[in-house]
């Protein structure tokens, strides 16, 4: 089972950041992808929520020097509309890119992507909300705009097409610091032969603990609970394989 | 000395050579990239990544002339020693059943199938970190005890030989994580994405001296 850690990434910079001390630079990406490297993270993921498009080379730039200072997986997402985009993502050195909007824009897209690039390095990151009890609704905007999709459905047809992986996160939890949403991680976990990684409401261990064991997932994704030091990666390890979980435990 | 990583438009070949050089890092040793048959067949190491279907990493060693005959040579008559990595790994089988019957390499005698655990839980692709199994292997029994690498596969290679199998994870049931003879080696995870064990592994390969 899997810890990813998520750098919020914007011009190149670090937005929501660890507050380490001894860091040359807090605001370089780079920096703080060595430190999740060095504390044994699982995966690395960068979401670059720069909103304009034409600051794209700094994303690249950023992606190229995490590529050479850390030698674990990194997941780059964001503003990933047309195949050039993740051509250049990973011959920057990602090795995985995840497609949002566009994704649901035209789900034909994460087909060409898997085809071209392979089902292994094509996440399909799906937001949701809980528009009534058990029914899962597609949002993007981050969360502002309905879709009409449902996310289960939605879910399965990017499995058929070619996503290696989902990313689910629900919209209505994150930042609340309230806990994964299960009852959607589950439903969709269930539903696809692919694995999930869960997103949105982490606020204490137990919740990286319940994504997996309630909510099927096989990787949790946080964000704050690292960033702002609450807790380290190891004691996240150390909380998880000790409630039954396998985890990879630094030697 | 100078080791090639084998060019042939499959994806992470840079994340390859990065962390070859990195374990390479104040050993002299020159890493380069390439898809020129001639360096390939004069290099004192190979290396050949590969991530995507059996098929297309095949037919992308097929679209550059020669380059099959320099592995070969390089390989099989110079005896020098040889790392896949992923699908690089899966191409020294004799046969890869993806999407049709492929020839592979046909220098570890072996299929490439689809995985099928018995636990109907488990996904598929794996993705993420497993378990070795303990190796005698010179490149392999440097790394800790209980070493996990990372995994990202949907097939995996099930060697017609057990001596030829180094290394097993379980992933519902025994997964070949590791398959050699004389001075080949080839592994199904990533050492280029596997942190500190990665690094040990690559940098015992460029110590490695096959009897």
């Amino acid at each position: 089972m899997r810890i990813i850690p998520c750098l919020d990434v914007k011009g190149g910079r670090v937005v929501k950041g660890v507050n380490f001390v001894n860091l040359v630079d807090a605001g370089d990406p780079v920096e703080q992808a060595r430190l999740y490297d060095r504390a044994g993270a699982d995966e690395l993921c960068f979401l670059d929520i720069t909103a304009s498009s034409d600051n794209r080379d700094t994303l690249y730039d950023v992606v190229q020097r995490t590529a050479e200072a850390c030698f674990m997986p990194l997941t780059v997402g964001g503003g990933v509309r047309k195949i050039e985009d993740i051509r250049r993502l990973l011959l920057s050195g990602a090795d995985k890119v995840s497609i949002n909007t566009a994704a649901v824009k035209d789900p034909d897209f994460v087909k060409q992507a898997a085809q071209k690039f392979g089902d292994q390095c094509i996440v399909v990151s799906i937001d949701a909300k809980e528009t009534a009890p058990g029914r899962f609704e597609i949002f993007t905007h981050g969360g502002r705009e309905p879709t009409g999709i449902d996310a289960v459905g939605f879910a399965k047809r990017m499995a058929e097409n070619g996503a290696g992986e989902l990313l689910v996160t629900s919209m209505d939890r994150d930042g609340t610091r309230a806990g994964y949403n299960l009852a959607l991680t589950r439903a969709i976990a269930d539903a696809v032969t692919v694995p999930v990684i869960a997103s949105g409401g982490v606020g204490t261990l137990d919740h990286l603990v319940e994504g997996i064991r309630d909510g099927h997932a096989t990787a949790v994704l946080a964000a704050s609970i690292f960033h702002f030091g609450t807790y380290t990666i190891a004691e996240a390890k150390a909380h998880m394989a000790g409630a039954g979980l396998p985890m990879r435990l630094l030697h | 000395m100078a080791v090639v990583v084998v060019d042939y438009g499959a994806g992470n070949l840079k994340s390859a050579a990065k962390a070859l050089m990195e374990a390479a890092k104040g050993t002299g040793v020159e890493v380069a990239v390439t898809a020129d048959p001639a360096a390939v067949a004069r290099a004192d190491r190979i290396v050949l990544p590969g991530v995507g279907a059996f098929a297309d990493c095949k037919a992308g060693l097929e679209a550059h002339a020669g380059l099959i005959e320099a592995l070969n040579e390089a390989v099989l008559a110079k005896q020098r020693p040889f790392l896949g990595i992923c699908v690089g790994m899966q191409l020294m089988a004799t046969l890869g059943i993806e999407y049709g019957e492929h020839k592979g390499l046909d220098w570890i005698e072996g299929k490439v199938v689809r995985l099928t655990p018995n636990d109907p839980t488990l996904k598929i692709p794996q993705i993420g970190w497993n378990n070795l199994s303990p190796s005698t292997h010179p490149v392999l029994r440097g790394l800790p005890q209980d070493a996990d690498a990372y995994f990202v596969h949907s097939y995996h290679f099930v060697a017609a030989r057990d001596a030829d199998v180094l290394s097993r994870i379980d992933y519902g049931g025994p997964v070949v994580a590791a398959v050699g003879r004389d001075n080949l080696i080839g592994v199904q995870f990533h050492p280029e994405k596997s942190q500190a064990v990665g690094l040990r592994l690559l940098a015992d390969f460029l110590k490695w001296q096959p009897s």
